[in-house]
């Protein structure tokens, strides 16, 4: 008889047991691959790592849930380190070498455009999540989770001047300083116009240039101009370098308006108390009322926490990032398809429900409503004033 | 084009030259390593940065007031340079590969600064953040004055050693013809050391003047590049006084361009008066 020795025996087992895994292995399918670039570094990347934060939970929920279509969900980020050159030469990548399923858009505004392009070329859907200028997103199968509908450089205005209008004080004059850094000039422009409108008398109109450090010039002329509202169109830390240079030559404006400010920074300074700014999400009810926004506020919390992040809120940035991925999931859901345009075309054709409220793309440029809601500094706190059915619990608008 | 009131205009110029001061501070180490050692040393911005981070972290986590920092991190970015002279000495390196290899070095800074503050904003607060005084209708920030006087205090004391000391005089020595100061008996590797040690430690100083003044952001560190550059090649290679007095006039230029015209137009009447003067000065060619 023909002695079996050990490496036989091994080799046999190892045999064996590969056949028997080999089904199982085979009957799992392939991971859906969605590709999108981030700005996780360069000038950015302070709001980039929140979309990272937010997308690493969306897909944790969503293959705990099973994933979509029967399949896991693999997301592939890459850094274009806040360049919408290099987000372009990523996206190429993502779809001719990665060869991904599905897009999801990057941030912000410029790399957005510049991976639209892409997009189109290869006719992907292209869900994103804070595009500025609507009128500049003429590609059909894109879709915007911000809310700011398709001309926010009247109704964004409007709802402050609204808001400010139904006050006990409402401003007479205005004085707009403004970036000129694309996205804030055009809404700037747009709410000179409006006050204009209005009746406002502007006091003061000026513009500085993106990356200006010395704002004690500016917020002299704002002091010497004596509004009752000032309108900044600032950016990330402009609007606290204007406050700080206001303080410093014993400054307070009765009423301040900012654009879009770094939310951390802002509520956590003294001189941000009163401070009015935009928003489509908060941490407070009603938003919380949606049992997905509140575990997603508590989820984002600790992880924000964990990541050492200065700022662990969830406001418009970190809400608009978890509405572009719910909007892609609902999208293949309802199209039961990872096909670009069949997912497009139900997208199109239905409301989605979000954690912001209910989105609708089926207007110009595929923008919906207009969901912006005005915010205020109270206690440290962001807490939406306006419009009033929004508001937080006990809260109103503070004059000073 | 607007005419401002004497006040408004008074204390703009009061801002420029506050704002000014801060690029001649940060403009003082860079202009000296530039033209002493031939090297054009951009991770100078990346360990102004560091410093100031730095700070924050003392003044945050270990409540140490911004001004002990000043005792405390200048003397270890002292070695820290001395370190990077060592390293950079055993290549031999020319301007321009200088200005490539420390750019690579401030790119690794950033990432460092990144990965352990995050790229989210940090601010530090202080006791000094809100004090203020005014004199003659004029309100005079504390934070700024401080970095006023310690940019104009270094400034005129290195221009003295450099003038009345034998150290100093080796120094321009070295830089005028290194062959022949090393004929005389000068020793350039180790002068070499103690002046990329010494703006190493300038670059701490500058730091914690702009964590007492600017909310931080690793990316802002190549914010600054344009402006302080132009600080130094207006100043002058090598001079200790000339990037503070071309960062004041920058700083003054752009402040009253903000308060006369337009905030927009700063930049462009600071860069065109750099490349006039540039145009003009004595010597050019």
């Amino acid at each position: 008889m023909k002695k079996i020795d050990r490496r036989s025996v091994l080799a046999a087992t190892a045999a064996g047991a590969a056949m028997a895994v080999a089904p199982a292995v085979r009957a799992q399918p392939a991971p859906i691959r969605i590709g999108s670039t981030l700005a996780l570094t360069g000038p950015l990347s302070a709001t980039g790592l929140t979309h990272k934060l937010v997308g690493d939970i969306y897909i944790e929920q969503l293959n705990a849930r099973g994933g979509l279509l029967g399949r896991k969900v693999e997301w592939i980020c890459k850094d274009d380190q806040s360049k919408p050159d290099l987000a372009r030469t990523l996206y190429e990548q993502l779809i001719t070498a990665d060869k991904v399923d599905l897009l999801m858009g990057p941030y912000a505004t410029g790399a957005i455009l510049s991976a639209m392009g892409v997009a189109q070329r290869y006719n992907k859907v292209l869900v994103h999540h804070t595009f500025g200028i609507p009128s500049l997103a003429k590609y059909d199968m894109h879709f915007p989770a911000w809310s700011l509908g398709p001309n926010p450089q009247v109704t964004v205005p409007n709802t402050l001047f609204d808001m400010l209008a139904a006050s006990p004080k409402p401003p007479k004059t205005i004085a707009i300083v403004t970036s000129k850094f694309p996205s804030i000039h055009f809404l700037s422009l747009g709410g000179r116009e409006i006050a204009k409108k209005r009746g406002l008398q502007e006091v003061l109109f000026l513009e500085w240039e993106f990356g200006n450090r010395d704002f004690g010039p500016i917020a002299a002329r704002i002091k010497d101009s004596k509004p009752d509202l000032v309108w900044v169109g600032d950016i990330g830390l402009e609007g606290n370098m204007l406050l700080d240079a206001m303080k410093k030559i014993d400054y307070t404006p009765p009423m301040n308006f900012h654009l879009y400010p770094a939310p951390g920074p802002m509520s956590k300074s003294a001189e941000g108390r009163g401070a009015l700014s935009l928003t489509i999400f908060e941490e407070h009810q009603p938003f919380v009322s949606n049992p997905v926004g509140a575990q997603f506020v508590k989820i984002f919390n600790e992880r924000a926490t964990q990541a050492k992040l200065a700022d662990t809120s969830v406001e418009t940035q970190a809400a608009a990032s978890y509405t572009a991925w719910q909007i892609l999931e609902v999208g293949i859901k309802g199209a039961n398809s990872l096909d670009d345009k069949a997912i497009a075309g139900w997208i199109k054709a239905n409301r989605i429900d979000t954690i912001h409220g209910r989105l609708r793309f089926d207007g110009p440029n595929n923008y919906g409503d207009d969901l912006m809601k005005i915010k205020q500094v109270q206690n440290g706190k962001w807490q939406v004033v306006w419009p009033t059915q929004f508001a937080a619990p006990g809260t109103r608008l503070q004059m000073k | 084009m607007n005419f401002p009131s004497f006040n408004l205009l008074m204390q703009s110029i009061l801002s420029g030259v506050f704002i000014g001061a801060l690029y001649g501070l940060i403009g003082l180490g860079l202009g000296l390593t530039w033209g002493l050692l031939r090297q054009i040393n951009l991770s100078h911005f990346g360990l102004v940065f560091l410093s100031a981070y730095l700070s924050y972290q003392m003044a945050t986590a270990g409540h140490v007031d911004p001004l002990w920092a000043l005792l405390i991190l200048p003397p270890a970015f002292f070695l820290f340079g001395m370190l990077m002279q060592w390293t950079l000495s055993k290549f031999a390196i020319t301007p321009f590969n200088s200005l490539l290899a420390t750019f690579g070095l401030t790119v690794v800074l950033e990432s460092i600064i990144q990965g352990i503050w995050t790229a989210d904003f940090r601010r530090l607060e202080s006791a000094y953040t809100s004090m203020k005084f005014k004199v003659f209708g004029l309100f005079v920030p504390v934070p700024e004055l401080i970095t006023f006087g310690l940019s104009v205090g270094i400034a005129v004391a290195i221009w003295a050693v450099m003038r009345y000391t034998d150290v100093g005089k080796a120094l321009r020595a070295m830089a005028e013809d290194g062959p022949i100061a090393a004929a005389f008996g000068i020793n350039q590797k180790a002068l070499s050391l103690f002046l990329a040690g010494l703006c190493a430690a300038l670059a701490a100083v500058a730091g914690v003047c702009l964590a007492l003044t600017f909310t931080l952001a690793p990316s802002q560190i190549f914010a600054w590049v344009g402006v302080v550059f132009a600080a130094v090649m207006l100043g002058g290679l090598g001079s200790p006084l000339g990037p503070l007095v071309a960062g004041i006039i920058i700083g003054v230029s752009e402040a009253i361009t903000m308060a006369v015209a337009s905030p927009s137009w700063a930049p462009i009447v600071s860069f065109s008066l750099l490349i006039f003067m540039l145009l003009l000065r004595p010597g050019k060619g």
